[in-house]
């Protein structure tokens, strides 16, 4: 129950016969060398990316028995860079609230009148990782999400992180940041 | 009032010493547009040459079978004209534009010619119908062209936007939405333009033509806001059909923005 299965999940020339199975509240980090295919890996899962081959289910259901919007709001993928809307933090929250339906909350520690399109690396992180979370998603794809925090930031990111997963969360975190797994007791998946 | 003056070929002869004076202008100054203006200034001859011969036939001819024609072939050419000025191509975007091409510019000129002015011929009447349609041709072309190469542009460059949205749920209408109004606005800008500016800064010129030849001013103004109308319609239409049908091309069944599939051309 509430888990990620992936089956013979193929896109060549990047990886061939892919299989991975997410346990509800599971976290794993997923390593390789750049241009190994990492990031591509996400965007498929989160369905943004088309594959050659292989099999997606979330609980058992068939990704292609569920609307893409669906699939995006449970299996949900903070990108890489962390783009931001146009307007304010305020703004670029409420936006994602609007579409999930659900109502907007403060970013910890941002200015919610501050123009996004201004924010510093870090600071964008830590509005994707809020975004990434309104709404209760089942899986999160993050991508590279704490690369540009100091290491109080990061370690806040992290902790919310393990919270999402104490609630049953599963995680597929693309890092490279060596001591990530160990600190946060997860797997490691190596591509 | 005088009759008409016909221009002979020593007449457009010495109007095209205005296009001469140009091309020394750009010799002098060195701009490296002479070899291309008058390349622009011999293929509109050619151009009008051919027009005044093709529609001489069309006009004695009876039945709807030649101006279907010659509107079809105007309507495909202005549709692959539209992208091919653009910036950026995508697989069926020319069979769309042509598509869209013809459906907005036959639905405006027909309402125009059966609704508005109900000419007292068939609804092929030459003299109605081939101005009308090419008039509405020329700017939706203009239209289609700016609110196609806006949409491909958008979806290339904002891509990261887009998908943010999707990646959170989105649709794909709501991901796209941003970028579809900045397009359709796009297309549409030159129309609003030449609909604020006409008849006090520029004689327009269907107006223009309809007084050589000489209407009376007021017939030829009601005139001229009835091709302006007309052709409001007309590019609405065509800018608003063309942008969502790039909408279609660059999004697969799955929701997902395929900016693969985007081409980028020397226009």
């Amino acid at each position: 129950m509430g888990s990620l299965e992936v089956r013979g999940l193929t896109r060549a020339p990047w990886w061939r016969d892919l299989d991975l199975a997410l346990k509800e509240g599971e976290i794993a980090v997923l390593r390789g060398p750049s241009g190994s295919g990492k990031t591509l890996l996400l965007r498929a899962l989160a369905d943004l990316d088309p594959v050659d081959a292989g099999e997606v289910s979330l609980d058992g259901r068939a990704r292609e028995a569920t609307p893409p919007p669906m699939w995006r709001r449970a299996v949900r993928y903070a990108q890489q860079g962390a783009p931001c809307l146009p307007g304010t933090v305020e703004e670029n929250v409420a936006a994602i609230a609007t579409l999930l339906n659900v109502s907007p909350t403060p970013v910890p520690a941002l200015d919610p009148r501050a123009d996004a399109s201004r924010l510093s690396g870090g600071e964008a992180q830590r509005l994707a990782l809020h975004r990434a979370l309104l709404g209760a998603p089942r899986v999160l794809l993050l991508d590279e999400v704490t690369a540009a925090l100091d290491r109080p930031a990061a370690e806040e990111a992290e902790a919310q992180v393990l919270a999402f997963a104490r609630e049953g969360g599963s995680v597929l975190w693309v890092s490279h940041d060596a001591g990530l797994a160990e600190r946060l007791g997860a797997r490691e998946v190596s591509l | 009032m005088i009759a008409i003056v016909q221009l002979t070929l020593t007449d457009l002869g010495l109007a095209a010493l205005l296009v001469l004076a140009n091309a020394v202008v750009d010799l002098i100054l060195r701009l490296g547009l002479g070899r291309r203006l008058l390349l622009a200034a011999v293929r509109a001859a050619v151009q009008l040459a051919l027009l005044g011969w093709v529609l001489g036939l069309v006009f004695e001819t009876e039945g709807p079978g030649a101006v279907l024609l010659v509107t079809l072939v105007m309507a495909t050419v202005a549709g692959i004209e539209a992208v091919r000025r653009g910036s950026r191509r995508v697989p069926g975007v020319f069979a769309a534009s042509v598509g869209v091409m013809l459906v907005s510019s036959f639905a405006v000129t027909s309402y125009g010619l059966l609704v508005v002015l109900d000419i007292p011929g068939p609804w092929y009447t030459p003299q109605y119908a081939v101005p009308l349609l090419g008039m509405v041709l020329g700017n939706a072309l203009n239209g289609i062209s700016l609110g196609l190469d806006a949409a491909l542009e958008g979806f290339d460059e904002d891509r990261a936007r887009v998908e943010l949205l999707l990646a959170h749920g989105a649709t794909r209408r709501q991901a796209a939405a941003p970028i579809l109004r900045r397009a359709a606005r796009r297309g549409m800008i030159p129309i609003l333009n030449a609909m604020i500016a006409v008849g006090v800064i520029s004689v327009p010129g269907m107006m223009t033509g309809q007084l050589l030849a000489g209407a009376d001013p007021g017939t030829a103004a009601r005139y001229q806001l009835f091709i302006l109308f007309a052709i409001a319609g007309g590019v609405a239409l065509g800018t608003i059909g063309v942008v969502l049908a790039a909408e279609r091309l660059v999004f697969d069944e799955r929701d997902r923005l395929r900016v693969d599939r985007i081409r980028r051309v020397d226009p």
